[in-house]
């Protein structure tokens, strides 16, 4: 079954709405493909539409959170938070107000829009704020169990959404806590592959693939990148000795870089990034671009393989 | 001069005892502002106490060009806000006088500002949420004439003039100084007042300077039940020292300890009117 992170997001909304008297939803110009257009036509008084205006979405989102509201800012993640990182950090960060920022069609996946459209650098963006929490669902059901999870943070947090439909692959009744990193699959410590988004897809596919070859490896979904679960992730490299990250999102400053933080100060060993090489995507189909950028099954295997062979070997001391 | 007068004068000689105790801050702007803060905070206009700085049933009072806190923190100090001896440690460290206004590090700090022109869109917030609620208060913005030229203002006027927010007030302090220089050559903003109308706001011009004027159009701005209002105070960069009046070089500059004793001898002696001594 495939679906559209965004499409858990919106339908969640919805749901937690009906309990929730406080949540206000405020969207750019983009409520159908931002999927609050049920929210909207369902709870049309809690539902504002601020124009193609997202600096001025931000500080409205700052207001109304300083009156006990729980807003949900929603567009695309390079126009919010693209266009309105300062009013982000000042209005709604600084302050520490609940706003929740909700960034969608992200990464080379948007496809034949191009590079324009492609947010690349959002998770840099928002992790590098103190207050803020930045959390990546890698299916539609968990970006559903996420928007419920968000709306009871007392801070800021942002959202990473996609366009495509993509592999459900976690159920509605797996466990989903923010800043805990689920083990997704295990087949040995060989690598540990730690992934966040729908790629987690990929990764899974790797490690089974791998497994079949004789490669021992353990999948972890990072789905938090802020806070960090360092106690996970320690563990992982304590038992593997390698790491292998995988993101739709350039590797300057996105989730591989809050991993390579928390281990060469903790416990250093070899890894590997997948994610974009520091370069703007561009138009075409998303298995073509993520092919093309180094995001496939085959990189991914290959970056396993490599980080295998830095691994240290341990001498007997002949 | 009136009470309300002496209450400006007392909050203008705090305002040169604070900057000139910490060597940095902005003179102009904050002189220039002290009419309208004690006409807000001391009127007796607005739904304000003190005692209770953040009762649910308050008037929101945000600014946007927060580098002219120092009058903020000055007039609410002097309103019985926080301990007016506090304000002598603005600017320094440990202490709740941020060199930026940040929210509720004080009482009364109803927001954070700096980076210009996000304030009104914040009080926009908080006019939808009195909306949403059908609460009675009103959210007041204030900010400057420079920081226009940003263009999330207009972002925000449209929205606000599209939502017909009638309990929001923007008051604008029209002292036409910016860093570079005068407003209407670094980037000019007139027809200031035909912009606003433009957007769909009502639009009322007062002396900033006359506290009774500024008064008279809060009251006005809470008969107006069409669309927002506008307040353009015009006022005097440096207001009640002779030599930062019109000058926009004391915009961002706080005066040493020889003009701060000739700024002090002239406000106390109410330019020169009065013997203090």
């Amino acid at each position: 079954m495939s679906k559209a992170t965004r499409d858990g997001f919106g339908e969640a909304l919805v749901e937690l709405s009906e309990k929730n008297k406080n949540i206000i939803v405020l969207t750019a110009d983009l409520t159908e493909s931002t999927k609050v257009a049920d929210f909207a036509k369902i709870y049309p008084e809690r539902f504002i539409e601020c124009g193609v205006a997202e600096q001025n979405m931000a500080g409205i989102a700052a207001g109304l959170a300083a009156e006990g509201k729980i807003p949900f800012m929603t567009s695309y993640a390079v126009f919010s938070p693209g266009r309105n990182w300062d009013q982000i950090r000042v209005s709604i960060c600084y302050s520490n107000l609940p706003v929740k920022i909700i960034g969608c069609h992200t990464g080379l996946s948007v496809g034949p829009d191009g590079a324009t459209h492609q947010a690349l650098e959002d998770i840099a963006l928002m992790r590098v704020l103190p207050n803020m929490t930045v959390i990546v669902p890698c299916d539609a059901t968990q970006a559903k169990q996420a928007t419920v999870e968000i709306s009871k943070i007392s801070g800021p947090c942002y959202l990473r959404l996609t366009r495509e439909a993509t592999p459900v692959i976690t159920q509605e009744n797996s466990k989903f806590q923010i800043g805990h990193a689920d083990i997704l699959e295990y087949y040995g410590q060989d690598v540990a592959i730690v992934a966040c988004g729908p790629l987690i897809y990929q990764a899974l596919t790797v490690a089974k693939e791998l497994n079949d070859e004789g490669i021992k490896t353990t999948v972890i979904n990072n789905h938090t990148i802020k806070p960090l679960d360092k106690v996970t992730l320690l563990k992982a490299a304590r038992d593997c000795g390698a790491v292998v990250t995988v993101e739709e999102h350039q590797v300057n400053g996105g989730m591989g870089s809050a991993i390579a933080e928390l281990l060469s100060a903790n416990y250093p060993v070899p890894m590997e990034f997948i994610g974009m090489q520091d370069s703007f995507g561009e138009s075409g189909n998303p298995e073509q671009l993520l092919a093309k950028y180094g995001m496939s099954i085959g990189k991914i295997k290959e970056f396993v393989r490599k980080v295998i062979s830095r691994k240290v070997v341990k001498h007997n001391g002949s | 001069m009136n009470n309300l007068d002496q209450i400006a004068e007392k909050i203008r000689e705090d305002i040169i005892s604070m900057l000139v105790a910490v060597g940095s801050g902005h003179s102009a702007g904050s002189l220039g502002m002290a009419d309208v803060f004690t006409a807000i905070y001391f009127s007796k206009t607005l739904n304000l106490d003190p005692k209770d700085p953040w009762n649910p049933n308050r008037d929101r009072i945000l600014l946007s060009n927060g580098h002219i806190c120092p009058v903020w923190y000055a007039t609410l100090a002097r309103a019985g806000y926080f301990n007016h001896d506090e304000l002598l440690t603005l600017r320094q460290i440990g202490s709740r006088l941020q060199g930026h206004p940040h929210y509720k590090s004080l009482p009364g700090i109803e927001n954070t500002a700096g980076p210009l022109g996000q304030g009104l869109s914040q009080a926009i917030g908080h006019a939808l949420a009195a909306k949403i609620d059908k609460a009675d208060w009103r959210t007041i913005s204030l900010m400057s004439d420079g920081e226009l030229q940003e263009g999330q203002n207009w972002e925000a006027i449209m929205f606000a003039g599209k939502n017909n927010l009638y309990k929001l007030t923007a008051i604008i302090d029209r002292n036409n100084i910016q860093i570079d220089g005068f407003t209407e050559n670094i980037m000019p903003l007139e027809p200031l007042a035909d912009k606003f109308k433009a957007f769909g706001w009502s639009v009322i011009e007062v002396d900033g300077h006359n506290i009774t004027e500024i008064v008279d159009a809060l009251n006005k701005s809470k008969a107006i039940f069409e669309n927002p209002t506008a307040i353009i105070a015009h006022t005097i960069p440096g207001k009640g020292v002779d030599f930062m009046e019109h000058d926009y070089k004391w915009h961002g500059s706080p005066p040493n300890w020889m003009e701060a004793v000739e700024a002090l001898k002239e406000l106390r002696s109410l330019g020169g009117k009065i013997s203090y001594e």
